[in-house]
């Protein structure tokens, strides 16, 4: 499994924006490579990365090989209500990852 | 992509040029005062730095993790993990990175943290070593380092270690390569100063195993000196030699006292 | 392919292979492939925007200026909105000029998120320019641009 770093304040107040930080370990191999000889390196990046909170979609995005290897990722949401965070990480050659977090919201 | 013949190329061996021709109007070698030393990490852009400084956002932090899973598994024909030794890295492993590379009286000579973990795997684990460079190795030795994050380099007096920081200082003043440059000339004379749009750090190995940029992984301080050896268009030796563990021995000696600040983030 | 094995058994695939082994000793050697243009990247943007118009503002396109190294630049984008039910930032798209592609990266948003600011890392190729482009949830499009200078350091792996 890919290694993931998440960052969630753990302990957040109801209606606050959180800035939420996500890390995940992979190549993003462009396909615009080559070998020494000439040959060129097939693509393999993660292409899709969604957070849902609570089983509904808060942030989604698209990515290109542009994206820097071990993408890194930080949007905000608003914290609602107690619950999980569940990332999903999804890529070229059946590439899966899903992290989850816990969240606390008095 | 013919070397030499883009723009950058040619830029690039031009201020290496110009380089060398200040050079050899300075021939002192002088040593960097104890006082001026600095990190790499102090010529860092804005963003660079705050990779470095969040956890969270440090990718060299995803190797430390696959290094805290392999310190727990039980590996070789011993069915032994590191774990089971040393028991939590988070104490007995404190203070390590600090001053490697270490005497090893069995070799009679200093052994650097990949072949100290190396030595561990083959003689006590009885299995393979890692491959220099493996992911593996890399994610156990960044994590041993990790450990002691924020420690003072110690540099010791250690009497044996002697003659091998002469050899590493021999390596670092002498002249090599197509350039006939030496380390010392740009990273004792001329650090600060820019070379092909960068500025120069001292090179001190304060972060090692680290996340570079260019490399868009983590690596060994033996894969940052190959890549210096390449820069001066000199024969890179193998993973392993001795010249790169004296090298070393020499480097971490010069940095004495500066923190350590693995896994550190460089372009 | 056929065509390949035939090019390099004959003499000609032959001097091309040695020339590349020779000019790239390293790991992979990077053959600038057909970048992307300022017209494909505006081509790109239509995909997106379709025939509305793009307006400047309301978007800050926030990337250093000067980089070291071209393949980890850290972006980010805020977009001025207050991220209500009925008035919201949709999507944001990044787009640069010269990369081999122009399309970096479109995220999709909702009220939800409190507020339109993301920020990742990406590559560039070259200096260049880079551009953001946010959707609003009444229809309208919005961007900044923003000028990035890469620099390559001196001692790398491959003998470029």
């Amino acid at each position: 499994m890919a290694r993931a770093l998440i960052n969630v304040p753990a302990k957040t107040k109801r209606g606050e924006v959180i800035a939420i930080k996500t890390l995940i370990s992979h190549e993003m191999e462009t396909g615009f490579r080559h070998s020494t000889i000439g040959v060129p390196i097939p693509r393999n990046i993660i292409t899709s990365f969604v957070a849902t909170y609570n089983k509904e979609e808060i942030f989604r995005a698209e990515l290109f090989p542009a994206i820097a290897a071990n993408p890194f990722i930080t949007f905000y949401t608003v914290a609602t209500e107690s619950g999980t965070i569940t990332f999903e990480w999804t890529g070229d050659n059946g590439f899966s990852a899903t992290e989850t977090a816990a969240i606390t919201v008095e | 992509m013919k070397p030499g013949i883009t723009k950058l190329g040619f830029v690039r061996s031009g201020a290496l040029i110009a380089v060398l021709c200040i050079m050899t109007m300075h021939s002192t070698v002088a040593e960097i005062p104890l006082a001026e030393r600095r990190s790499g990490y102090n010529l860092l852009s804005r963003e660079t730095r705050a990779m470095q400084d969040d956890d969270t956002a440090n990718p060299g932090m995803l190797w430390v993790l696959d290094g805290e899973a392999l310190w727990r598994a039980k590996a070789g024909t011993a069915e032994k993990a590191c774990a089971d030794c040393h028991g939590d890295a988070r104490e007995t492993m404190k203070g390590v990175a600090a001053r490697y590379p270490a005497f090893d009286p069995a070799r009679g000579r200093p052994v650097d943290l990949e072949q100290r973990i190396n030595i561990c795997r083959s003689e006590q684990q009885k299995a393979s070593p890692f491959a220099y460079e493996s992911k593996d190795l890399l994610a156990l030795t960044v994590y041993v380092a990790r450990q002691s994050r924020g420690m003072p380099i110690e540099g010791t007096a250690d009497e044996r270690l002697k003659p091998f920081v002469d050899a590493g200082r021999a390596l670092f003043t002498r002249r090599l390569g197509q350039l006939n440059l030496t380390c010392a000339q740009c990273h004792d004379d001329n650090w600060g100063r820019k070379l092909a749009g960068n500025p120069l750090p001292q090179a001190h190995p304060t972060g090692y195993p680290l996340y570079r940029l260019e490399w868009q992984t983590v690596g060994s301080l033996q894969r940052r000196l190959r890549n210096c050896l390449i820069g001066m268009r000199v024969e890179p030796y193998a993973y392993g030699s001795p010249e790169y563990v004296a090298l070393e021995t020499f480097l971490m000696w010069r940095a004495r006292g500066l923190p350590v600040e693995t896994p550190a983030v460089r372009p | 392919m056929d065509r390949h094995d035939g090019e390099r058994r004959s003499r000609r695939g032959i001097l091309k292979a040695a020339g590349a082994l020779a000019a790239g000793c390293g790991a992979a050697m990077l053959v600038r492939p057909a970048r992307a243009t300022p017209a494909s990247m505006q081509i790109a943007i239509r995909n997106v925007v379709g025939s509305a118009a793009v307006q400047q503002g309301k978007v800050t396109l926030d990337i250093p200026p000067l980089v070291e190294n071209g393949s980890t630049v850290a972006v980010s984008v805020a977009v001025e909105s207050p991220m209500t039910p009925t008035d919201y930032v949709k999507a944001i798209h990044i787009f640069t000029e010269k990369n081999p592609q122009p399309n970096v990266i479109s995220i999709h948003l909702g009220p939800r998120a409190g507020r339109a600011n993301v920020a990742t890392r990406m590559r560039l190729v070259d200096t260049q320019k880079i551009v953001a482009i946010a959707e609003l949830s009444n229809g309208s499009f919005w961007s900044d641009t923003a000028d990035v200078i890469i620099t390559l350091g001196a001692c790398l792996e491959d003998v470029i």
